[in-house]
């Protein structure tokens, strides 16, 4: 493979906008990925990040602004971005009636690669994610980490310098999803290849190189996880009280510190959480219950888009797939 | 985990042959399909052979047979596996739309293939899967007074295909901007009956029609594929058909359309609705 000059980045954006009549998904979006990064694309339903990622996968024109994927840009030359980079998305986009075998065989068919060199690779592939055995079963009966194993498989079929993964491990149980990581990882540092992430886990965004955080379109913080936590800079301070309303409106006031209050309780940013503890009592509110905990990047991503990562998707897919699988009776035409 | 090794390939760099390399394995995935669901396979011949069987002899026994043995059910025969061709086609197009539903169509949208290419893919496996079915029919002919004849039967064969690619390019495009299968089932209904009713596959569409059902005939592109499947199918029966006094075929104010003209209406009709469905799902790429 040609190796371009290692410092330039592999996936470029700038001021990328994409409007919907008059709705304006994505507002200006710069990002620079560089060769062998693990980027994470955080944010809530809505914010645009699947607008981005579509955007940046060729599946979607931008109303303005321009991007560069592996050397190539996503509009004009459009089809040698798509030779260059791997999709694995929410939704499964296997040929369920195929086996997993047929599933590979279509991909290396329609992305023209050579028969002798796909088989032997194909054939790795399947070893690697762990379905060698399975290769000539059916997919409808794999469960659900089994397809996506074989969905990862697929997206790197074809060598490509960027992966795509939005939301890979989501509907997973825990076990399946710290097994996709494992075939990830390891298949990572084989092919030295770029990740570009979007996810809802905290333990996922935790793995990713840098991270961006975007919300209502553009992006509001963007770096390492440690560095962004360390923007945060506070301790949290969650406190539950009698009359959570009034006793925050006090703290607030007092002290001049942000509260963010929550359902049932609300947090005080502080750079000492210990110390301040003593002064929630001062205001006369029995106060029930006080946790201190060091900032994570599930605060981070509350600082900067508004609300908690699991809270943010519960993904239109899961439930659009079950209403077609009822609709159809479970069978299929 | 094993430990195995990799080793990197190339992506063809595009051109006319990895295009085409993409439109057959798209064909070659629908016969696939078609293969594995044995339920469709079976259940696409329960219709013809109700018009043929049950339609057939029992209006024949009430029509009464002419002379040389040329009774309804061989009437119909022609227009059966036209209309028989026609179903299957139609929800072979159709399955698209599932393609779509169930996110393998995404698959093919994100592959360095044009669309077109998926699309002309899509429209061979169609056809093919239909001219598979109506090949099967046409191994019936002997139970309906069909002679077997090796020029009857490939032009029949030629016929079906022609047939079933037209159809399927009318699925494609009714189907193609489709989000669900409950936005495409009933735009399907409604346009598949009238195209079967007003084909000539049931009846004579001679000089005792109505006005507007003479004119409703000809419009229909599907009147010209049961006109030129009956003319071939007659040109072989003995007495060309004639005794039965159903074998008037089609006419253009009193003019009888030649097969070769029938052929190219059916094949024009084909080409248009395939290019129409190609401009629609590549305007927005």
């Amino acid at each position: 493979m040609a190796q371009r000059a290692s410092d330039a980045p592999v996936i470029s954006a700038t001021g990328l906008h994409r409007s919907f009549g008059d709705i304006k998904a994505v507002r200006g979006i710069d990002i620079e990925v560089a060769a062998g990064e693990c980027f994470g694309f955080l944010g809530p339903n809505g914010a645009g990040k699947s607008t981005t990622i579509k955007m940046l996968c060729t599946l979607l024109r931008p109303t303005a602004g321009s991007a560069q994927v592996a050397g190539h840009d996503v509009v004009t030359e459009r089809d040698e971005v798509r030779r260059h980079i791997g999709l694995v998305f929410q939704e499964t986009t296997l040929d369920d009636y195929l086996t997993a075998r047929q599933n590979l065989l279509f991909h290396a068919d329609i992305y023209g690669l050579a028969r002798s060199a796909a088989t032997p690779r194909i054939a790795a592939l399947l070893e690697m994610v762990g379905l060698a055995d399975r290769r000539d079963h059916q997919v409808l009966t794999f469960s659900g980490g089994m397809k996506r194993r074989l969905e990862i498989a697929r997206g790197l079929l074809h060598s490509p310098r960027v992966l795509f993964l939005d939301e890979p491990t989501i509907g997973l149980d825990p076990e399946s999803r710290a097994g996709l990581w494992r075939y990830v990882d390891a298949l990572r540092e084989q092919e030295h290849i770029t990740v570009f992430l979007t996810t809802h886990y905290m333990d996922e965004a935790e793995r990713c190189d840098r991270i961006a955080i975007v919300n209502k379109g553009v992006i509001g913080a963007l770096d390492s996880p440690a560095a962004l936590k360390a923007s945060v800079g506070h301790d949290r301070v969650t406190v539950h009280s009698e009359d959570d309303t009034a006793l925050a409106g006090q703290v607030r006031e007092r002290y001049g510190v942000e509260v963010i209050d929550e359902a049932e309780s609300f947090v005080v940013l502080t750079p000492d959480g210990e110390r301040f503890v003593p002064k929630l009592f001062e205001f006369g509110v029995p106060v029930l219950s006080v946790k201190v905990s060091r900032p994570s990047l599930d605060d981070v991503f509350l600082k900067f888009a508004g609300s908690r990562m699991a809270e943010a998707d519960e993904g239109p897919a899961a439930s659009k797939r079950l209403r077609v699988m009822a609709m159809m009776g479970g069978q299929r035409r | 985990m094993s430990t195995v090794e990799l080793v990197p390939v190339t992506v063809a760099p595009g051109g006319f042959a990895h295009e085409v390399r993409a439109a057959s394995v798209v064909w070659k995935r629908d016969l696939l399909r078609f293969w594995t669901d044995r339920g469709r396979l079976i259940s696409s011949f329960m219709q013809p052979l109700l018009f043929l069987f049950v339609l057939g002899k029992g209006l024949g026994a009430a029509l009464g047979s002419g002379r040389g043995g040329t009774d309804y059910s061989t009437f119909i025969f022609p227009g059966t596996l036209a209309t028989g061709v026609m179903f299957t086609a139609v929800f072979s197009a159709i399955s698209v739309v599932w393609d779509r539903e169930l996110g393998f169509l995404r698959e093919m949208l994100v592959a360095p293939v044009s669309r077109v290419s998926i699309i002309i893919g899509k429209c061979f496996g169609g056809a093919s899967v239909a001219t598979l079915q109506g090949t099967v029919l046409l191994a019936l002919a002997g139970l309906v007074h069909v002679p077997y004849d090796p020029l009857l039967l490939l032009g029949m064969f030629g016929l079906l295909f022609l047939t079933s690619f037209a159809i399927t390019a009318f699925g494609l495009l009714i189907a193609i901007r489709a989000e669900t299968i409950q936005t495409v089932m009933p735009r399907t209904q409604l346009l598949l009956a009238p195209l079967m009713f007003l084909s000539g596959a049931l009846f004579p569409t001679g000089g005792s029609l109505p006005m507007w059902l003479r004119i409703a005939v000809r419009v229909n592109p599907m009147s010209y594929a049961v006109d030129a499947m009956r003319s071939v199918t007659f040109h072989y029966l003995p007495d060309h058909g004639r005794g039965a006094g159903f074998a008037t075929g089609l006419t253009w104010w009193g003019w009888p359309v030649p097969p070769w003209l029938d052929v190219i209406v059916v094949f024009t009709s084909g080409v248009v609705l395939l290019s129409v469905t190609c401009w629609l799902f590549t305007r927005d790429e």
